[in-house]
């Protein structure tokens, strides 16, 4: 496979708006003669369809929820960052790019990154000018808060609702396109294989998710915006619908997937209250400015938290990092959490979770200060566990958050697989192997309003694509495929539920690719994971039938994914023999636990390539290069 | 935990519904709402009967995909919560309970507790936006916005289409959802241009969406999860009367 990351050269400053001179465009007359189909409606789905319709392209968009508006960007709470510098504090697009690249641990192309922090600034400018209501100030100009890893103050934010707020953004200027007959909108559609003809991505099969048909729809180009993969480790913050179906299958038809092992663990989350658990809540990492984090000194200790004197209580952070103490970065909070409570000394039913305590904060602040600053965080904890955190300490513990992974992307956006582009979380981009807070709606944004609809030109000009109908061989080998899973599916009528093999996946991977991992661990998932895969497809259980709303069978193809996906990840985190960002390898890390990157070998995307049903994938690499933010030891002590 | 529940199944739009009984013997106080029908369904399919279908998807109250009635109440018993995030330590052993899809012409029962909000997408689509194409936007702080009207249509704009005010309400109106989006973009100097034209084409699409007058009960504000207040309703029958006089047909806006 031959990486080209079409990356232009010279000064970076220079080289989005070279890039952009030097593409080939699409006359305004002819746009309205190519069709492109967008999977996914979320922000970078919407925002790319709505902008591409604008210019005139015929655009189908597809969802598998019932509306656009419910894609899972809408749960996004803290903000989104923009180098605007409207704080005078010495924000420049330079400093956006340092951050980010530093903040991903270096992992990530800094063409890509610069790129970003430039496009920053029109992101903002375009949501306001849509009507969201962003935060503003008494002068009525916009308002802005500081978020982890940065030193100003460039978060844009709409109460703890930014993501819902630009989703809405998106989603409404999309309808104003469906509204004109520009996009043609497939809600409750899911995507279950791309059709590839001559080498070129033409089109994909569906699943009416109402009648459980299947049918093709082809274009010139197919762009997915599927979101990421966290689903994978069942218990996570993602949606219950979140999956990686329309990545992976277009992975199995020829796409490379870049660094399936770096996930984001956030720090911050409700603990599992039970088996039963279906998802995990995000409590907003603001809360760490104010609460202090602690577990008991002693194994095992039952007592009430109230009942346990401070002389008993360990506050590991403040100890172990006395500069940053309780904010040190996602990443690190994470690990120390985990590393406590396998020490026995977690808390709560079954023993994993932390305190977060805010007694300190409410003697100094009062308790109305403190209702002031995180009311409808305290309302949301008391709603979800019955305990009030003014009176009791809040019980936190880490939870699969968001993956940096994802399918392969040159400069344009574009795949492995000519035609095919993947944006927004679907893509591997631009976080490196950790994502800062306030980035991925900027990214999602980012990829769909203001490259995608450049970029996408530059191939259609060149491309020549000849003319397909669904009759076409290809097409009908896709369709059958689909149908010949579907079907099978249906037919096992095994023992076992679709969520009980979920679950099973999922705890596997939390335990041995999660927050840290070993050579042992992963060698004892990557037996395991296709012995799971194997008795799923002999055990499972899937009542009704296909041509009917069946939530069942919507998840058993979701997490027979997922029990394939699983097997990369975990051979994605064997082979990176280093500890980098959210990759965490217990065998490697400094004196002091922290983790220890191998800048000499390793400093490459790692993008796989598939090589068929049983057969170990092929790993590509693409080299990283740093020109300018020079590679260096984080350190927070 | 033990709970009576009777659910509403239907196999499909063109299927007769009917209410079937349920004991359901394994709820624990912890549980969240859709997290006890999770268990119900895991018992279910182990006895070979389907699975009740319901909407969900992000489960922590913003993406508007759950709701039902539990009881006659949208929602549930909880104020400001939706029923993802209703935890079963509000209820006790041995409750019966009652559960139906929304009620309403203009949201058809897709299955079970599942139904079709389609309509709403089209009462957006008719107006419900600002018409600015990517890449025309001036600096974002070109406009300042005074922060009480900033502050008022995020209020508005919190709105999450979940549909229970429309299956609260006697006559099955969206007011307050096709109000709420009205107020978020007529309270900002982004949202002038077209705000007559925007109150005028929304409602028409609400009439031709078969959804009820409003009567101002008010039953919608008292089941919104997010809490909009019917103040957005007044504002939209503001703007709809103002317009409904004024209106100089297309040449208004310069769209289409």
């Amino acid at each position: 496979m031959d990486l080209q990351s079409k990356t232009p050269s010279g000064p970076i400053e220079q080289r989005w708006d070279r890039h952009r001179f030097e593409m080939k465009l699409v006359n305004p007359a002819n746009k309205r003669k190519y069709s492109v189909i967008v999977v996914g409606s979320g922000l970078a789905g919407a925002s790319a369809s709505a902008s591409m319709a604008e210019l005139g392209y015929s655009v189908k968009c597809f969802c598998f929820q019932d509306s656009p508006r419910r894609a899972h960007s809408i749960a996004a709470q803290g903000g989104i960052n923009a180098a605007k510098n409207y704080q005078n504090d010495g924000d420049s697009i330079y400093r956006l790019f340092y951050d980010t690249v530093k903040g991903g641990d270096f992992r990530a192309r800094e063409s890509n990154v610069y790129r970003l922090a430039q496009i920053s600034l029109n992101i903002i400018d375009q949501c306001v000018a849509q009507g969201v209501p962003f935060a503003r100030e008494y002068s009525g100009l916009l308002a802005n808060r500081s978020f982890g890893g940065a030193q100003v103050s460039r978060t844009f934010y709409a109460r703890g609702q930014t993501g819902q707020q630009l989703l809405l953004g998106a989603y409404q200027a999309l309808l104003r396109q469906v509204a004109t007959g520009k996009v043609q909108m497939f809600p409750r559609t899911e995507m279950l294989d791309l059709i590839v003809i001559e080498g070129k991505a033409r089109g994909i099969v569906t699943r009416s998710l109402i009648t459980g048909k299947i049918e093709s729809h082809l274009a010139d180009a197919v762009i997915l915006g599927t979101g990421g993969y966290g689903n994978a480790f069942y218990l996570s913050t993602n949606a219950k619908g979140s999956n990686c179906t329309a990545i992976w299958r277009a992975h199995k038809r020829g796409a490379a997937f870049a660094n399936p092992c770096f996930t984001q663990i956030h720090p911050t989350c409700i603990p599992v209250s039970g088996e039963y658990q279906s998802k995990l809540t995000l409590m907003s990492e603001s809360l760490r400015n104010d609460g202090r984090i602690w577990v008991p000194k002693k194994k095992g200790d039952t007592r009430s938290p109230n009942q346990i004197p401070e002389e008993e209580r360990d506050y590991y952070l403040e100890r172990k990092y006395p500069s940053f103490g309780n904010l040190v970065p996602r990443d690190v909070a994470s690990r120390n959490a985990k590393q406590v409570c396998d020490e026995g000394r977690g808390v709560g039913e079954g023993g994993l979770g932390v305190y977060l305590d805010f007694a300190d904060a409410i003697k100094r602040l009062s308790k109305q200060g403190i209702r002031e600053r995180y009311s409808n965080l305290f309302d949301m904890y008391e709603r979800i566990t019955g305990e009030n955190p003014y009176e009791v300490p809040m019980r936190i513990y880490p939870a699969i958050h968001y993956t940096m992974g994802g399918l392969w992307v040159d400069y344009n956006l574009m795949t492995t697989i000519p035609g095919l582009y993947a944006i927004g979380e679907a893509n591997f981009s631009d976080h490196g192997a950790n994502r800062l807070g306030a980035s991925a709606l900027m990214q999602g944004l980012a990829d769909g309003y203001f490259i995608l609809p450049y970029t996408i030109g530059d191939y259609l000009a060149i491309a020549k694509l000849g003319k397909v109908d669904t009759s076409h061989s290809a097409v009908r080998d896709v369709e059958s495929c689909v149908i010949k899973q579907t079907t099978r599916m249906l037919e096992i009528r095994g023992k076992r539920t679709v969520t009980s093999f979920h679950r099973e996946l999922g705890k596997l991977l939390w335990d041995e690719c999660g927050m840290a991992r070993n050579e042992a661990g992963l060698k004892k998932a990557l037996q395991r994971v296709p012995a799971l895969r194997e008795e799923f497809w002999n055990n499972v259980n899937v009542l009704g039938g296909g041509d009917e709303l069946n939530q069942a069978l919507e998840n058993a193809g979701r997490v027979a994914d997922f029990l394939e996906f699983g097997e990369l990840m975990c051979l994605d985190a064997l082979h990176r023999n280093e500890s980098c960002g959210g990759h965490f390898r217990e065998e490697f890390q400094t004196p002091e636990g922290e983790a220890l990157r191998n800048d000499q070998e390793f400093s490459y995307v790692a993008a796989w390539e598939y090589a068929g049903p049983g057969r170990q994938p092929i790993l590509n690499k693409e080299p990283l290069s740093f020109d300018y933010v020079h590679p260096s030891q984080r350190s927070y002590k | 935990m033990k709970l009576t529940l009777h659910i509403w199944r239907q196999k499909s739009a063109s299927h007769v519904g009917r209410m079937v009984q349920y004991e359901h013997a394994k709820v624990s106080p912890h549980m969240s709402f859709l997290e006890m029908l999770d268990v119900l369904n895991e018992d279910l399919i182990a006895k070979g009967e389907e699975p009740v279908a319901f909407d969900h998807d992000c489960r922590e109250g913003i993406c508007g995909s759950c709701g039902f009635m539990v009881n006659g109440v949208a929602h549930g018993p909880q104020p400001a919560t939706t029923i993802c995030q209703l935890h079963m330590r509000h209820f006790k052993d041995g409750d019966v309970l009652f559960l139906e899809p929304w009620r309403a012409k203009a949201f058809p029962v897709v299955k079970d507790l599942v139904v079709d909000r389609g309509a709403f997408d089209r009462i957006i689509a008719s107006g419900g936006f600002v018409s600015v194409s990517t890449g025309s936007a001036p600096d974002g702080n070109a406009i300042p916005v005074p922060k009480k009207n900033a502050d008022l249509a995020m209020d508005a704009a919190a709105c999450i289409g979940c549909g229970a005010c429309v299956a609260a309400c006697p006559n099955a109106a969206a007011a307050l959802f096709t109000a709420a989006k009205l107020s978020h973009l007529g309270l900002l100097p982004q949202g002038q241009p077209e705000r007559h034209q925007r109150a005028l084409r929304m409602v028409a699409q609400v009439k031709q969406e078969l959804f009820g007058s409003c009567t101002n009960i008010g039953e919608c504000e008292a089941v919104c999860p997010k809490e909009i207040k019917l103040e957005v309703i007044a504002r939209m029958n503001r703007d709809y009367l103002k317009a409904s006089w004024t209106e100089r047909g297309d040449a208004y806006t310069g769209s289409e």
